[in-house]
């Protein structure tokens, strides 16, 4: 089961926060590495979407859809700073 | 508005005839084994493989994979419902029951959490995984456990919605309270029960 | 509205078929007509939805092949065990209907009004569509931009686009080669193998160029090239990925 990248999730990340996400950049709040969505690791196929720190594998986000609503819980990030 | 249907579109799988009555609310059954995953599939050789019971902060017992595999272990037949909505009827594994595991232990706790490699937990109340409900699973339709669906070994609790299966299972901390693990934390259920449609916090 | 980046809330959009073709034996191009299409940027995708008549709904995402300006079109590659991919490539009528949103995602864009340096295009297998997007939108604005493409197929009957990219050989500002990874045909003088360190140190435009590379396939194609570019002192600022995954299109078969 391969990840992905946060390109997979572009569509859906528009969906919850109104705007392009894939070129926002966020901070890990383990590691401190700090790159655009886009290059995060996606694991899609799951109870909700999990999002991965590309350097230290800590969890940055997850997405998950209750009672047909996004819930996005975004502790794992330091900083995220849409452009 | 409705949407446009899409002609000729249609999951690929159907409930066999005569099942329906095995097939929890808002499922359907599938005869692929889909693999989910919330992180990278560890690979832990089974000579650093070691199953714990953990309580209070200690190490109460801890078994090697050949101590795991000298215990009794039985074939379980059961079905599973997944809460992404697939459910797969008779599926077959060889497997220790938790029962064993925990006679070897003094404990009075209401509550486990389970931890696995990767770091995924999940929760579930101590009498949900005692009395032949609840397993560590080694084998797979008669093959070792393959590691995307959970090998060297994973929990089995098929009464529950199977993200509480935990894959990669490396032990069960004993509480006294009810502590939510991975998917729990991020609004799914405490107790999971598929026969009440339980996938949600607050359902 | 070329060119044009769509921001703000995305809403799904109902598109009809207008033209279905076969690009190899298992890949097939869809032309789309979506009657408010706001425009899209060159290496963006969309997310389609499908809804059954038993209320079932299956979401994918698909690069879109097309270059700005053009009618909209994505191409699909059909996976054994997909559940989405088969009914795009078998099933799909001209004139049937779904549900799409986009454009989407603004990291995985070309903009010759934005981006400097020659470009080199990596593809793995379906990896190739939104370069093919970027090449086509490169000939439609007459860009100088020097481009390398290397896509790497499994053989030469699964080249998605052949005929097109054999033609872009012509402009002396592009070069595209293959490399087989499983077949050749007799007489094959071009490469063969994955794409490895050795094969892109001979193709890539050396770091001081400062080229701007798009890599785009399964995510162990894009992983090994990424690292291999870096590698070869490209700065991981300039080395754009997008990752299908193994099935080969993002988000799953």
């Amino acid at each position: 089961m391969d990840a992905l990248d946060g390109n997979a999730i572009g569509g859906l990340l528009q969906e919850v926060f109104g705007t392009d996400m894939t070129i926002a950049v966020g901070t890990c709040a383990f590691c401190g590495r700090t790159g655009p969505v886009a290059e995060t690791v996606v694991y899609l196929r799951a109870p909700g979407t999990v999002v991965r720190c590309r350097t230290c594998g800590n969890v940055l986000m997850v997405v998950a859809e209750v009672h047909g609503r996004k819930c996005v819980d975004l502790q794992g990030l330091a900083a995220l700073q849409a452009s | 508005m409705s949407p446009p249907f899409s002609r000729g579109f249609h999951r690929r799988h159907q409930t066999p005839a005569g099942e329906e009555g095995r097939v929890p609310p808002g499922q359907y059954v599938t005869s692929d084994f889909p693999v989910l995953s919330a992180g990278p599939t560890p690979h832990t050789p089974t000579e650093k493989w070691t199953f714990s019971i953990k309580q209070g902060g200690g190490t109460e017992k801890s078994w090697s994979w050949d101590e795991m595999s000298a215990l009794p272990h039985e074939n379980v037949t059961a079905d599973i419902h997944c809460v992404t909505r697939w459910s797969k009827l008779d599926t077959h594994w060889q497997a220790v029951s938790i029962d064993t595991l925990l006679a070897q232990v003094q404990h009075d706790a209401g509550y486990v959490l389970a931890f696995c490699d990767g770091g995924y937990t999940t929760n579930l109340p101590l009498p949900d995984v005692m009395n032949g409900q609840a397993w560590v699973a080694f084998g797979y339709e008669g093959e070792p456990l393959p590691p995307e669906h959970g090998g060297p070994a994973r929990l089995l609790v098929p009464h529950l919605y199977f993200w509480k299966s935990a894959k990669w299972v490396r032990g069960l901390e004993l509480l006294d309270h009810d502590e939510p693990g991975f998917w729990e934390t991020y609004g799914y259920n405490m107790y999971g029960d598929p026969w009440k449609e339980q996938r949600y916090a607050g359902d | 509205m070329e060119g044009t980046a769509v921001r703000g809330r995305l809403t799904w959009q109902t598109a009809t078929v207008s033209q279905l073709i076969d690009e190899t034996p298992t890949v097939r191009t869809i032309d789309l007509q979506v009657p408010d299409w706001a425009g899209h940027q060159a290496g963006q995708h969309l997310d389609i939805r499908l809804t059954g008549d038993d209320g079932y709904r299956a979401e994918r995402s698909y690069s879109i092949a097309s270059a700005p300006g053009e009618p909209l079109a994505i191409t699909v590659e059909r996976l054994e065990d997909g559940e989405v991919s088969p009914y795009l490539t078998e099933d799909l009528r001209q004139g049937d209907q779904f549900e799409l949103r986009g454009p989407i995602g603004l990291y995985f864009v070309w903009d010759p009004a934005r981006d400097t340096g020659p470009l080199l295009l990596l593809a793995g297998g379906s990896g190739v569509v939104p370069l093919r997007a970027i090449l086509r939108y490169r000939e439609r604005t007459g860009s100088a931009t020097a481009v390398r493409l290397l896509y790497s197929a499994r053989s030469l009957p699964d080249v998605i686009y052949r005929e097109e990219l054999d033609h872009y050989n012509h402009d002396p500002g592009v070069e595209v080669s293959y490399t087989l990874t499983r077949q050749q045909p007799p007489g094959w003088t071009g490469r063969a193998g994955r794409v490895n360190a050795a094969m892109l140190a001979d193709i890539a435009w050396p770091a001081s160029q400062n080229p701007l590379a798009f890599v785009c396939g399964p995510t162990s194609f894009v992983e090994a090239v990424a690292n291999a570019l870096v590698g070869l002192g490209y700065p991981p600022v300039r080395v754009k990925t997008e990752r299908f995954g193994a099935t080969g299109a993002p988000g799953g078969p």
